[in-house]
């Protein structure tokens, strides 16, 4: 009797263990199924529900940042060997292959929308106005991170000189680079064109810049050459590269997709400080 | 001491086929509630956070880390059954993440502000000197799957609640590394992502965190099966649980 009383209570554990990895196996490996995320990914009104997650995202760190708190800077020292470039590698096309052969000596950044006064300014004319150098920490959204040494025009001295018209709430950045496959064609509304969008709170943070030099040395056509943005309290792909034209604007949704940019119109966050 | 309940049932039972099972109220509703939500959250939390994993399978330690860099850690790509969506969707998986991150952190904030002031955890979680000195007789009833009975049985035993103590340590540590991933919040607590050992660490220490929380997870579910399922089940659900009774 005693036997068999054990035999049966040892099925009944093991019963219960192979239960109960089977039963965490199927709860987590179905997960997906069960709840059919697939689908409810795919439904532009759960998509609403799961957004406003993003709001309340933007609004806590509004509050965190409302000190204007400063992107942690490092020391020389801590640069990364190798500085990973993504995105656009190379912008191609015949217009930027001789701005690049030019040692972009021609290349103009444009301030306009906005403003007051609409500015071109050449990158000599960026590299005499007062600069701002910065060792920060790249943040990309895929997960990675590199430290690398920026240094260029703090953004709210141009926006101060092209002085922001009352109701300006966004500016955008329009680059040379197409991710679309297209070399940059020259139009900044074609298809694939990057481009890019912040708010005036961090247009006018003190280590927004947009970047002529690398690590102390004029930055390469794979990390933007020859201009980029740096929106240190932001994940990398609000750094445009490549950028040629800056906009102000009450609202960015009549601009390409409607989102605020490449990445947003993909789906990705406008809000990117997580 | 039996709840009316526990006489009303005993009392339609026969003592001579059946011993009495006392039944008393284990769960409170808060409890049950935030257990339930937790429940399908952590699942979302795991399944999306694998997706967003996919995106870089590499884990390093210190500030920076990317490709060139010598990886702690390189796994993956997670099979598209365990993750959220189940293709290859960063955009989307960071949409299901950081909005169950909301209801983790809201959920987790209703449970603890209950638990303390109802001296929950204090009571019934947090291990007394008695519970830890008995740490080694319950890891020998644990691998014999012994249970308690009788009026062992109506308090949490010592791996318990090491296991649930930690487990809130872990959820806590899940929020803190998630946090200190975000570069806004960097610029908030540089001081925080520093004492982690850097950004690239705390991801590190993220994915471990959440690890040992599939692990618990698995050792859970195992002893839930292993207690006797409905009724563990049913205790959560109904916060009626029917006390084993003694061995003779």
């Amino acid at each position: 009797m005693a036997i068999i009383t054990r035999q049966r209570a040892l099925i009944t554990r093991r019963q219960a263990l192979i239960g109960g990895l089977a039963g965490s196996g199927a709860l987590l490996t179905g997960c997906s199924r069960i709840l059919q995320v697939d689908a409810l990914t795919d439904s532009t009104s759960f998509q609403r529900v799961l957004a406003v997650a993003q709001s309340w995202t933007r609004a806590t760190q509004r509050f965190l940042l409302g000190g204007g708190e400063m992107a942690r800077e490092y020391k020389p020292s801590d640069i990364s060997p190798h500085f990973k470039a993504n995105g656009t590698l190379d912008p191609g096309g015949e217009e930027y292959e001789r701005h690049v052969a030019q040692g972009f000596v021609n290349w103009h950044l444009q301030i306009d929308g906005m403003v007051a006064h609409p500015l071109t300014l050449s990158v000599a004319d960026l590299r005499r106005l007062p600069s701002r150098s910065q060792i920060t920490r790249h943040d990309c959204v895929e997960g990675w991170s590199a430290i690398g040494g920026w240094t260029g025009v703090p953004l709210a001295l141009l926006l101060r000189a092209a002085g922001v018209r009352a109701g300006a709430k966004y500016v955008v950045f329009y680059c040379a680079d197409n991710l679309d496959g297209d070399p940059a064609k020259g139009g900044e509304q074609s298809p694939g064109q990057y481009y890019e969008s912040i708010g005036l709170t961090d247009a006018m943070h003190p280590q927004t810049i947009i970047a002529y030099d690398m690590n102390g040395k004029p930055l390469d056509v794979a990390h933007g050459a020859p201009l980029r943005l740096r929106v240190e309290r932001q994940l990398g792909y609000k750094m445009a590269k490549y950028v040629r034209h800056i906009q102000l604007v009450s609202d960015f949704s009549r601009i390409a997709g409607g989102h605020g940019g490449y990445w947003e119109d993909h789906g990705y966050d406008w809000y990117a400080g997580i | 001491m039996p709840t009316p309940v526990a006489e009303a049932m005993s009392q339609t039972e026969q003592p001579r086929t059946r011993a009495r099972r006392e039944i008393i109220y284990r769960h409170a509703w808060p409890v049950r509630l935030t257990h339930w939500i937790n429940a399908l959250t952590i699942f979302i939390m795991v399944g999306s956070g694998l997706n967003i994993f996919d995106a870089h399978p590499r884990l390093y330690w210190g500030q920076a880390g990317a490709d060139f860099d010598k990886p702690f850690l390189t796994l993956g790509p997670w099979p598209d059954w365990l993750t959220l969506p189940s293709y290859m969707d960063l955009a989307d998986a960071r949409h299901w993440h950081f909005f169950f991150a909301w209801i983790l952190v809201l959920n987790g904030a209703l449970y603890l502000a209950w638990s303390l002031a109802s001296r929950h955890i204090q009571r019934d979680l947090w291990p007394t000197r008695t519970d830890l000195r008995a740490i080694p007789r319950s890891v020998i009833d644990h691998i014999k799957l012994r249970h308690p009975t009788g009026e062992a049985a109506k308090r949490y035993n010592v791996l318990q609640r090491v296991a649930y103590v930690g487990l809130l340590m872990l959820i806590v540590g899940m929020v803190v590394t998630g946090l200190c991933m975000s570069p806004g919040f960097d610029a908030f607590a540089p001081w925080l992502v520093a004492a982690l050992g850097g950004r690239q660490s705390a991801r590190t220490l993220h994915f471990l965190f959440a690890s040992v929380i599939v692990l618990f997870i698995a050792v859970h579910l195992i002893e839930v099966v292993l207690a006797g399922p409905l009724n563990e089940v049913r205790s959560m659900l109904t916060g009626r649980y029917a006390v084993p009774r003694e061995h003779d």
